[in-house]
């Protein structure tokens, strides 16, 4: 039976320890938190490890990396004389994002995914429900509308609004109303929707789910068989969409979460106390799961359980 | 709505999903559109880069270096001098994107252009490898009535700190008509060699300097596409370009001429000498035959010609 949200967590912690519990999440926040030090060490430290923000930069004075995006836009905006660098930056980037998941960028690079999930964690914290009725799809039309404006003003438009590169241009190179940029965000996604920046907005999210839909790593659920439908995967998944037709599928469909809209960002692995999802290739388990011998309560009806909360949730 | 309307099944039911779909895309669309249509009027505004910003050596006309530059802030890592900035949300520069002010940083004009090479797009144009070809702006003397120069004092201080000596800024001498015994060292600015590092302004002593490093767009006027300036035409072709007047003949009596100095018609009388030839004109006219020329290169001379004491 779904768990109630105030004892979120509680199953897995008791599983598997506090640490085993929010792994990925603090791998994440090691992974986001250190890429921004390894780009203020240069110029903080000297020590020139990365060098330049996550638009574009340097590994160690020599990799370049560009991101796949931006260069999209620098075309659309009709600058076609690009230099090599940019070319083979981006052509690295496309390839990583391609084999790990075009979203990992969201939940393992991002800064602004630290804010969207502060404001999830104080959505949470303040029983807010209410959230306005966006479509996940609004991205798609958002990366058409990047692109379109950069063709119509011939300049890198949305790279002036955009809080991805505002924030982390910001707090390399000065910020300015930056913190405004960043405060839209958090407040937008407190009051306004429910993952309503990451889930809904941004075309940096479309982009890279779509580099990323065929991705070799994946969530798989291989030991669905031993969900009890406590629910607690589905509240702080940020895409839950992705998660039936993996783990709810009929019992021959595929058990890995197909969607490029998954950011593998593993809370689902985290939070589970029944060891139902594990990192792993598209076409092959790494992880063997355990059997559990699952109870469902009394008078439960998981299936109808899923679907209420799934409405709740989309 | 009875149930079996809402049944996927029935007409009824694909034309209420049909209806829906297209409001739900239409509000999709009109939502966004509205946030580009702001996006591009705020493109638009800060497209204008402001008078005292400059871009690095070697960027793209700034039309281009919109569309080029991807705001990685790599120039300004590799600036050995640290005058570079990216503009910050908020400031007048398009946002992320580099410049200096000259006043407080200009640019050292390093040999090797540190901040042209590491640049991933090419928005600083890697062709740029003499740094005394970029042309980041063009300093002007903004102010006569301020430069102490033109005041008769000596300072000189652009013109020696101009890493292009001698070129970019000479002095220029002439009277000091308020001492009466004194010259002018004025410092003037040649397009041909300044590269718009803004040392000068920089080091320009005033509390506002004088002589300011304005974008090319500002500081340059531009002549008429049209217009030709007839000498270097004609330098050019090595020759007159117009066809030259022919000469004015009078159809006069015998031993009768006319004086186009002034004197008019008279009559050789033996004994006196022929009159002087009226003055040779000017190196550009057509060339005249002798004092048979009906004008003077000295529109002047004409219009004095019924005064008195005229020639």
């Amino acid at each position: 039976m779904a768990t109630p949200l105030k004892d979120l967590g509680k199953d897995a912690i008791a599983e598997k320890g506090w640490f085993g519990a929010h792994k990925y999440l603090i791998l994440r926040r090691i992974s986001q938190i250190g890429i921004i030090a390894l780009f203020l060490l240069g110029p903080w430290a000297g020590i020139w490890i990365l060098k330049g923000n996550l638009v574009s930069s340097l590994v160690f004075d020599t990799v370049p990396l560009t991101d796949p995006m931006v260069f999209l836009q620098m075309l659309a905006a009709g600058f076609v004389g690009v230099g090599s660098t940019a070319i083979i930056g981006a052509v690295i980037v496309a390839v990583f994002y391609y084999l790990v998941g075009g979203r990992v960028y969201c939940s393992w690079v991002c800064p602004i995914n630290i804010v969207t999930d502060a404001a999830h964690w104080t959505r949470r914290k303040l029983d807010i429900r209410q959230s306005a009725k966006l479509k996940p799809s609004i991205r798609y039309y958002m990366l058409a509308l990047v692109l379109v404006v950069a063709f119509a003003t011939g300049s890198l438009a949305y790279e002036l609004v955009n809080p991805v590169s505002i924030v982390n241009r910001g707090l390399i190179f000065g910020m300015g109303f930056g913190w405004a940029a960043l405060a839209a965000v958090f407040l937008f996604d407190l009051f306004v929707a429910r993952h309503g920046w990451c889930g809904h907005i941004c075309p940096m999210g479309a982009f890279y789910g779509l580099i990323g839909a065929k991705s070799q790593l994946r969530v798989r659920a291989d030991g669905r068989a031993n969900c009890d439908d406590c629910m607690e995967c589905y509240e702080v998944c940020p895409e839950a969409q992705v998660i039936p037709p993996a783990v709810k599928s009929a019992p021959d469909g595929s058990p890995v979460i197909l969607s490029g809209a998954c950011t593998n960002c593993g809370r689902c692995i985290d939070i589970c106390p029944n060891y139902v999802y594990a990192f792993g290739l598209r076409g092959l388990a790494l992880v063997t799961p355990p059997t559990i011998d699952v109870q469902p309560e009394t008078g439960a009806n998981p299936q109808g359980a899923v679907t209420a909360k799934e409405k709740q949730i989309a | 709505m009875a149930a079996e309307d809402r049944n996927p099944g029935t007409p009824l039911a694909r034309l209420a999903s049909r209806r829906k779909f297209l409001a739900d895309t239409g509000k999709t669309v009109a939502g966004v559109g509205i946030f580009g249509l702001a996006l591009g009027l705020y493109s638009s505004k800060t497209d204008a880069l402001p008078a005292t910003a400059l871009r690095p050596p070697g960027a793209l006309p700034e039309p281009d270096f919109l569309a080029a530059c991807v705001r990685c802030g790599l120039c300004v890592q590799d600036c050995p001098y640290g005058i570079l900035k990216l503009a910050e949300l908020g400031n007048d520069v398009s946002t992320g994107t580099p410049f200096f002010t000259a006043r407080t940083g200009p640019c050292e004009m390093c040999e090797d252009i540190p901040c042209v090479p590491v640049c991933p797009t090419g928005a600083l144009d890697p062709k740029m490898t003499d740094i005394t070809k970029s042309r980041m702006g063009l300093a002007v003397v903004v102010d006569q009535e301020s430069c102490i120069a033109f005041q008769g004092l000596r300072c000189e201080v652009c013109f020696n700190i101009c890493p292009v000596r001698g070129k970019a800024i000479t002095l220029e001498y002439s009277a000091n008509k308020r001492s009466g015994h004194h010259a002018l060292f004025v410092p003037v600015v040649y397009s041909a060699d300044c590269t718009g590092c803004g040392l000068c302004e920089k080091a320009c002593i005033l509390e506002e300097a004088a002589i300011k490093v304005l974008p090319m767009r500002l500081a340059k006027g531009e002549l008429g596409h049209h217009y030709r300036l007839g000498w270097e035409q004609k330098n050019q072709a090595g020759e007159a370009l117009v066809t030259p007047d022919v000469e004015h003949k009078f159809n006069l009596p015998e031993g009768v001429h006319y004086d186009y100095s002034g004197r008019g018609l008279y009559v050789d009388q033996p004994g006196v000498p022929p009159p002087a030839p009226s003055p040779a004109p000017g190196p550009g006219a057509a060339a005249p035959g002798g004092s048979d020329f009906p004008f003077s290169a000295n529109p002047l001379d004409s219009l004095n010609s019924k005064m008195p004491g005229a020639q």
